[in-house]
This record gives C-alpha cells, structure tokens and sequence, in this order.
C-alpha cells in the first residue's frame, strides 16, 4: 500500500465510528483549546512588557548604581551602620526609589568620573531626581505629575509623536491619562502643543517653565512617570536650586552610561564585569526586566503544563478509542495481512489514525480558540484592561499556533503506538478465525 | 504445465504443548500442479484447514517444508512472503471477510490497493473483475447490502483482480444455499478451466470435492486413501477433536 492511500485510508477509517471519534475529538479539543489560549496569552503578556519596557532598552545603554555591599548584605536583618563605608548624603530625601534602590548609596562625582573612564563607555549622565509640582495647558486645570528621572534609558512606547531629542529645547512625552485632563482631543492633537510646568525653588517659591509635547506615551504597567529630555532636566534643577545658600553634598543615585551604539553583548559583559570590579552594579534594560518576565514565563509555564496535563489524559482517550477499533476490526486486519500487508503498514496505518485524530481535535482547538481568544482580547481591551493601551492579552502567533498542533498529533501519536502494535502483530490466521 | 506450483513434504504441526497438545498434521505430504483444482476433503478437526493455510504461507509448519515454484518458503523473508501472497494467490473464505462499510468496489481492489497500484488503474481493473461476474452494476453499493451469493461473488472478484496463479477458497458455498452454492462453484471452476488458475478447495462437501481434477482426504491430521463413504457424513469423529 503506497502513503497517499495509506494516509487516506486511515481518514476514511477514523469517520466509521462517528460518534466515537468525535469524543475523542473533543477530549483532544480542550486540551489543545487550553493550550492555545495559555500559549497565546504568555505571548500576549510578553509582546506587552516588550513594548512597554523599551524595545529591549535603548540600545547601547547601562544603568549604573552602587554595588550593594556584599559583606553586610550577607547578615540577616537590617545593615550595621559603618562608619567607613564612604557615601555622599541621601541627595534627594523623599525621591522614589528608582531602578536599585537607595540601599547601596550614591554615586559621587569621583564615581561619575570613573564610569566615564571606563573602556567603553562614551558618556555619562547622572540620574538627576527633578519634581514637578504640577502640570497645565493653556486653560486647563493643575494636575500633579511625577517625572521618569531615567528617561534615557527607556525607550518609550508611543501612542503617537516622536521621541525624546538632546535639543536646547524643553521637551517631554505625556502620558495619555493626561489627554483628557489637559484638554486634548487625542494623541495626535496633543502632539507640537506646549504646556507649562511648575517647580518649585528652595525657598518655597513657584516657578513656570514652558514644554514642547514632542509625544505621547502609552501607559506603562510601571509607573515610571513623565519622560523628560535633558535640556528640561537641567532647567528644572536650575529653578531647585535657586534660593539655596549652602551647598549640599552631590550624589546621584543612579547614572545612565551610554556605550558605542554597535557594541556586541560580549562587549556589553565586558564593560559591566569592568565596572563592577570597580564596585558599581551595571544593568542593561533587559537585565532589569528579566527577573519580571522570569515571573511571567513561570506563571504561563504552570498554565501550558495544566494544559499539557488535560492533553496527556485525552492521550488515553485515543488509546482507549483505537484498542476497541482494532478489536472491531480484527478479521479486516487479518484479511490485509492474509493478502500480504505487512506489519509495518498496519501499524502505519492505524498510528495515522491516532495521528489524525490528534489533528482533528487541535485544528478545531486552535481554531476554537483563536475565535473566542480574539473575540474575549477584544473585549477586555476596551473594558477592563483599557487603562492598559497596548495590551492585547491574547497575542496568537501562526508559529505556536502550529507547535501546539504539532505537539498533539505526537502526543496522538505515541498514543496511538500501544493499539497499532497489537493490530500489526495480529496473526492473520487467529485474526480470520475469530468470531 | 506439470511442474508444481506447490509442493508440501512431511508437514507437521500442532497447537498448544503439554496434555493440552492437539496434533493438527501429522506428516502430510502432497503436490499441486499448475492449472490443476485439488479438493482437500475432510470433517471438521481433521486439520484441512490448517494445512490450507501452511500452503497459503499464513502459518509455518513445525517440521517438513513448502515448496512455492520449487523455492522453499521457509528461505524466504517476511517481506517476499506478503509480496507472494499478494501477487500470485487469491482467497475465498466462508465468512466473505468483507469490509461491511466499504464499497463493493472498494472491497474487490483492496489486494490492488495493498499492491501499491494507482487508484486508476485499480477502478479500471476492479471494474473488470466485477464484470466478469456480472457485479458491475452493484459497484457503488455497500457490501453489506448484498444477498449471500453476490456477497460470495464479490470475494471472488477479490480474489481475481490481482490475476492470481492460486486460488484457495475455504468451504466456498458453506454459507450458500445449494442452487447459489452451484453458481459459485461453476464460476470458481470455470476459472480454473478457462484462465487456467489453480484451485485448492478445503471442503466437507464430499460432491463439491468430486468435481475437482483430485481430492486428498485427511482424516486426525493424516492423509487417507480410502474415500470417507458418504453415508457416515455427519456422524463418527465430527466434534472430537474441534
């Protein structure tokens, strides 16, 4: 028997028993409809905190903090105060903790200089904490507004605009939940308006400094606030240091070393091992990230083996369905061999069936549950997760759409071996003379 | 003409082991010519049909050899036995053994189809086996929608579509009443003379087996010379040793 007629044969075969093979179907069905869903929102989830935390991080970017000391680390509880341990004051009392926390101490400007003598790296900027005190367009209200005090290592997620540039002009992104608020019809309408900003000095008084919206920004799922450009940055430490008498200690909490646009990931674990013998922690974007997707993929990986779990059992419903066809069918196995079908093609044939079996039941799931993922992604995006623009929480991907149909057709597969054994080692003899 | 087509020496075999050891040949001997029809006579637990199926490669013997055109079956590999099967016999069993869902021209190519023949070539020449046995008309039907003789008739078409050397037909017209038994038994002989296909037929039906060129008797496992007379049919050993 050739494979084209083997294969179609084994088809044929599978719709004798109806009703049998559609409960098996459908045992296979949601097992694969499960998968489908769980593969597809893991992919959902991880396209969503891809764009959200910057395309991977702008390229060629380290985030540079204090090491945390390793040697008070160790103990248990809160640290000992060392006297020795050299750090500049607490810079800016009340600033949220940024990427790093404030546990290890700041950054002097000796330290600055030392990243920036690092082979590799081109340039420094300090994390410069800057407040806004509120932010307004021409006729609106005062909203409050935190400021991202690390916007150059971010790539933003743009709901429309352009991003950040190193003019001499003031510039920001806004996020989107101040469109309405400030008065703006949508994204676009926003975008070449300038607003103004207030800060505060150190004695107390209010200044006015005027922006450009160069873009607007997508929500984040990490409340990062406002990205600023550095021309805005350092017109607001002006306006906060203005009425200052005495100087307080500078540090920083944290830099952004900009290294060669091209640099290899080699290059990159070079650099970061270079400064860390200096006793500075180096974090890429997606270092930073990575401990949160770990969580994610762990998560999602919990739902894939339940749904794995669900498929294994549907497993021996096709064991179950193909022992009592080969029963049924055992003279018509016999008669085969009898007119010289070897064993290798009644196995053949009867594992396509389970085969086949398996791709009935996952090509309906992951059609299944392409309809009701994108129908359920729809709706939830603009109800309860429409606080989260960008996020489709079903992300269906053609290539794991196929892997998961892949993978249940060999799961049917190595199901289907134990009842394709016993049909090719039927002798044709017995086969013939039962009853 | 005369050479054998099959030839089988000393064949023994036997099932089970120990007390429940049943002797189903004990040293059965005979050949078969090209174009010859040979009727294997004997009751039920004689072991005629064991030695139909040694003869037909479906079961190997403990002791003694099968000659297929001079080569001894046992020297050949699994592969060219099925091959052999395929090719050069056909069967007709009591039961029809047909695929009840199938169509009856699905069922009469299904040697083509194990064969590897193209699916055109298989219509044409399973359209030709059913015309030859006035079936061409039921080709569509489903198996199961037959009466016993067109049942009988489709196996036989079965049996002819692949253009066998042997045809081995295991009590043909057991299941047939006696004017359908004589229709089927005139086709298969017809076969025989006018295609020239050798016929081993295992019967009980002692007139069937006279209508052959040559009977063997076999009576517990042996080969008898003398004739069973017809009026112990029925009686004596049936059922002692099934």
């Amino acid at each position: 028997m050739n494979t084209g007629d083997l294969l179609k044969t084994a088809v044929q075969n599978t719709f004798r028993s109806k009703l049998r093979t559609s409960l098996t179907v459908v045992a296979i069905f949601i097992g694969a409809f499960t998968l489908t869903i769980t593969s597809a929102i893991g992919a959902g989830i991880s396209d969503y905190i891809d764009s959200q935390l910057g395309a991977i991080g702008a390229e060629g970017v380290l985030t540079v903090n204090k090491a945390p000391d390793t040697e008070t680390a160790a103990e248990e509880g809160p640290n000992r105060y060392d006297p020795d341990r050299a750090t500049a004051d607490d810079p800016f009392p009340g600033a949220p903790a940024g990427p790093g926390g404030f546990g290890a101490g700041a950054l002097t400007v000796d330290d600055i200089e030392a990243i920036e003598s690092t082979h590799g790296v081109t340039s420094v900027e300090p994390t410069v904490f800057v407040s806004a005190d509120f932010i307004t367009a021409d006729g609106s209200d005062k909203y409050e507004i935190s400021l991202n005090p690390v916007s150059a290592a971010i790539v933003p997620d743009l709901a429309a605009g352009a991003p950040l540039t190193n003019s001499d002009q003031n510039e920001i992104l806004l996020p989107d939940e101040y469109l309405d608020a400030l008065g703006f019809a949508d994204a676009e309408d926003a975008v070449g308006a300038t607003v103004t900003i207030g800060a505060t000095d150190a004695v107390g008084e209010q200044h006015d400094v005027d922006v450009a919206i160069v873009g607007v920004q997508n929500t984040s799922l990490l409340p990062l606030g406002a990205s600023i450009n550095e021309n805005l940055t350092d017109a607001l430490v002006e306006v906060q240091q203005t009425g200052r008498t005495v100087d307080a200690p500078v540090g920083y909490l944290s830099a952004v070393a900009h290294l060669e646009r091209d640099a290899t990931d080699d290059q990159i674990t070079s650099i970061k091992e270079d400064l860390a013998d200096q006793g500075f922690l180096a974090q890429t974007t997606a270092d930073q990230i990575g401990a949160f997707q770990t969580v994610i993929s762990g998560i999602i990986g919990v739902l894939n083996a339940f749904a794995v779990i669900a498929l294994i059992a549907a497993g021996f419903g096709i064991v179950n369905t193909l022992l009592m066809s080969v029963q049924e069918r055992t003279r018509e196995i016999g008669l085969m061999k009898a007119m010289g079908m070897g064993g290798g093609r009644v196995f053949g044939l009867f594992s396509s069936e389970a085969v086949f079996i398996g791709f009935l039941g996952s090509a309906i799931g992951a059609a299944a549950a392409v309809l009701a993922g994108t129908a359920i992604s729809t709706a939830l995006a603009t109800s309860l997760l429409s606080g989260l623009p960008g996020l489709q929480i079903m992300l269906f991907e053609p290539s794991a759409i196929i892997t998961v149909i892949l993978v249940v057709m060999g799961i049917a597969f190595l199901a289907g071996t134990l009842p394709a054994r016993r049909a090719a080692q039927q002798n044709p003899i017995d086969a013939l003379r039962y009853e | 003409m005369n050479s054998p087509v099959l030839e089988a020496t000393d064949i023994h075999k036997s099932y089970g082991s120990g007390s429940g050891r049943f002797d189903a040949l004990k040293g059965v001997s005979l050949a078969v010519r090209a174009g010859e029809s040979v009727a294997i006579v004997g009751k039920s637990g004689s072991g005629k049909s064991t030695l139909m199926h040694i003869l037909a490669l479906l079961d190997q013997p403990d002791d003694g050899a099968v000659l297929v055109g001079g080569e001894d079956a046992a020297t050949l590999r699994g592969r060219a036995v099925n091959q052999l099967r395929n090719a050069d016999f056909g069967f007709v069993f009591q039961q029809f053994f047909l695929v009840p869902n199938a169509t009856v021209l699905d069922n009469v190519v299904l040697p083509l189809k194990i064969a590897g023949v193209s699916g055109r070539e298989r219509r044409e020449r399973g359209m030709a086996a059913l015309r030859a046995l006035e079936l061409d008309d039921k080709a569509k039907n489903r198996a199961t929608n037959l009466s016993g003789g067109q049942k009988q008739r489709v196996v036989i078409a079965r049996a002819l579509v692949n253009n066998p050397k042997v045809i081995f037909a295991d009590e043909p017209t057991g299941n047939l009443d006696t004017a359908t038994g004589q229709v089927v038994e005139d086709i298969l002989f017809t076969l025989n003379r006018e295609q020239g296909i050798t016929l081993i037929i295992v019967t009980h039906d002692t007139e069937l087996a006279e209508r052959c060129d040559r009977q063997i008797y076999l009576r517990d496992g042996r080969e008898t010379d003398a004739p069973a007379p017809p009026n112990l049919h029925g009686h004596g050993s049936e059922g002692a040793a099934a």
